[in-house]
């Protein structure tokens, strides 16, 4: 009877793997990171699947985690895999109506460590875009391997949307000229739920700023913060840039192509001040 | 019905094994020390038995930290009970020996003494609920035992109002003084086990406690070591469950007593079907949100189903030589309390 309330893709992929793939062969010994074995379980590596039911209470459970805990960061991806269905759909069918857009979904690029070249790009000029990129990875000391997995998005390129997100995060920083202190986090976000309207960027930029003090509110409210929703409004979907094959090109440039003015405040990384 | 369901559920993990399952079983009998290709459940996926324990030991690795944390979660609590209910059933006398198999955390229990220290004192990696007044077996056994020693000693006093030199003499401490009871607990998962020390430590219990390193199916002791060896919530994790029992019997004292808190099978019907729609919808989201781990979470929920129940259980224990089995189910059968002597 347990049966009927056991997600029934658990047993038919199961016995999908089961019989088609060769379970007893001796598993190499896999590393704790692979866990999930050579084949996987769902639509994508990482996939789980999960009810209706499950996600909603996934997404509170994982919104009060957030809140009680603003750095577990895989409890802010699992809250936006579960809420931001229609804000990627949306996502996607914008990225397919832009030629460069349309690339990235086809060609799916990852931006890891592994697949940057640093050397090369820390030789470029300073104000390309990939020099200033690895400055503010230097900074802010951050690396752009630490982004959670997607699990909970029942579609495989909306999933690959999602990474791209993630991974673009990061590049946002460089482009709005935002380090990853509190005040920088949520000018970000606040062009990101403008550009993307996404609910968990929407609910970062509303409860972001209680965390601040009274002085960067202030910075925020008068002059970031409306910079940021006006920038993101107006400029071109960031999803839309091949960063990948432009590394070279001027930071300035990059801007005007889409349509972000310069920030009006200079900010800091931590490191710095 | 209970019948049909569970002929029905062997079919299916009958199919779900596949053809090639049912050829090396057979193969098996043949050839001797083939124990990679035997095949045995991991949750719902069928594994071989070699990758069954390092697949269990990655999963309590994983959910070692905050494994005090789920166990409240998910049974709201209740899981306390049904570990007063196993004291309770126990009754240990002082001077008791006890192995707690699989007792991983030895989720402290603080005796009654050190319960006020650690509440000025909260320990913040267990979070925002409060340490629990009472914990796991080797804790509480310990300090049933000790309220068990009082009890008997003001019993002693109260009876021995005009005592004679013999009684006098006979009460003074001789060296150790009364027999100390002992617990060892023993667990395969190094991970468990330093959780569990690291509580013991803050929570000051030192004495009459001992972590080994061990495989259920393989103790680390002698024969006849122990009055009383218990598993909570363990023995589904092993991979031969009647070698677990074998040594079980090994190590008991003759007239010492087994006993095995495990999930069962629900008796009631409509609790059945709230805790099927509990387990497999609520359980693997508690893990991600509190633990980020639903896979092992969804493993633990499987691994209960997979369980035999509880005359099966029962059988399993007379046939490795135990007497006087007896169960007792605890929450509508959630969970199931077995008993057992080695006689």
């Amino acid at each position: 009877m347990w049966l009927r309330y056991c997600p029934r893709s658990i047993l038919r992929r199961r016995h999908i793997e089961l019989t088609s793939s060769a379970p007893f062969v001796h598993q190499l010994h896999t590393s704790r990171a692979d866990r999930s074995h050579s084949y996987y379980d769902g639509l994508y590596h990482g996939h789980i699947h999960t009810t209706p039911f499950q996600k909603a209470l996934l997404a509170v459970g994982s919104g009060v985690a957030a809140l009680q805990d603003p750095y577990r960061h895989d409890m802010v991806a699992v809250l936006g895999e579960t809420t931001g269905h229609l804000a990627l759909v949306n996502l996607r069918d914008r990225m397919r109506n832009d030629p460069e857009g349309y690339t990235i979904l086809t060609e799916r690029p990852r931006i890891r460590l592994s697949t940057l070249d640093l050397k090369n790009m820390a030789s470029l000029p300073d104000g390309s875009f990939g020099r200033e990129y690895l400055r503010f990875l230097e900074d802010n000391n951050v690396t752009p391997d630490s982004r959670a997995q997607v699990k909970f998005v029942d579609d495989e390129e909306l999933a690959y949307v999602m990474l791209r997100y993630r991974e673009v995060h990061d590049l946002l920083h460089t482009l709005l000229g935002m380090p990853t202190n509190m005040l920088g986090e949520v000018v970000v976000k606040w062009f990101e739920a403008a550009q993307t309207g996404l609910p968990m960027c929407a609910l970062g930029a509303v409860l972001g700023p209680l965390r601040l003090n009274a002085s960067r509110l202030q910075s925020l409210f008068t002059s970031l913060g409306p910079w940021a929703l006006r920038n993101g409004r107006g400029a071109r979907c960031v999803l839309n840039i091949f960063y990948e094959r432009r590394w070279d090109q001027n930071l300035e440039d990059l801007r005007q192509e889409l349509h972000i003015e310069p920030p009006p405040v200079t900010l800091h990384s931590p490191r710095k001040t | 019905m209970a019948a049909s369901v569970r002929t029905f559920v062997r079919s299916l993990s009958r199919k779900n094994a596949g053809f090639s399952a049912v050829l090396r079983l057979s193969d098996c009998r043949w050839f001797s020390g083939k124990a990679e290709e035997r095949s045995t459940h991991f949750g719902f996926e069928t594994v071989s038995e070699t990758e069954k324990a390092s697949k269990v030991y990655k999963v309590f690795e994983n959910v070692a930290q905050k494994y005090d944390v789920m166990n409240d979660a998910m049974s709201l609590g209740i899981h306390r009970l049904w570990k007063d209910a196993l004291l309770h059933v126990m009754h240990p006398q002082p001077g008791a020996r006890l192995l707690d198999v699989a007792g991983g955390t030895g989720k402290a229990s603080i005796p009654a003494e050190h319960a006020d220290k650690s509440r000025q004192n909260p320990d913040n990696i267990w979070l925002r609920l409060p340490p629990p007044p009472l914990g796991d077996i080797a804790f509480r056994f310990l300090e049933y035992v000790r309220s068990q020693q009082e009890r008997q000693q003001r019993r002693a006093v109260l009876l021995g109002q005009t005592p004679s030199w013999q009684d006098v003499s006979d009460r003074y401490p001789d060296g150790g003084g009364a027999p100390e009871s002992a617990v060892v607990v023993c667990d395969i998962n190094k991970e468990m086990l330093k959780v569990g020390r690291q509580r013991a430590d803050s929570r000051g219990v030192t004495t009459g406690l001992s972590w080994v390193v061990g495989d259920a199916e393989e103790l680390p002791f002698n024969d006849d070591q122990f009055d009383l060896y218990t598993i909570a919530f363990g023995i589904r994790n092993v991979t031969h469950i009647d070698q677990a029992l074998k040594e079980a019997l090994r190590v008991l004292k003759p007239g010492g007593r087994f006993l095995c808190l495990e999930f069962s099978k629900v008796t009631n019907p409509v609790l059945e079907r709230l805790y099927d729609v509990y387990s497999f919808q609520v359980i693997p989201v508690l893990g991600e949100v509190i633990a980020g781990d639903w896979k092992s979470y969804q493993y633990l929920v499987e691994s209960i189903r997979k369980f035999p129940d509880q005359e099966e259980f029962k059988g399993l224990m007379e046939d490795s030589g135990f007497f006087c089995v007896q169960y007792f189910n605890l929450t509508g059968g959630v969970v199931a309390l077995h008993s057992g002597f080695k006689l």
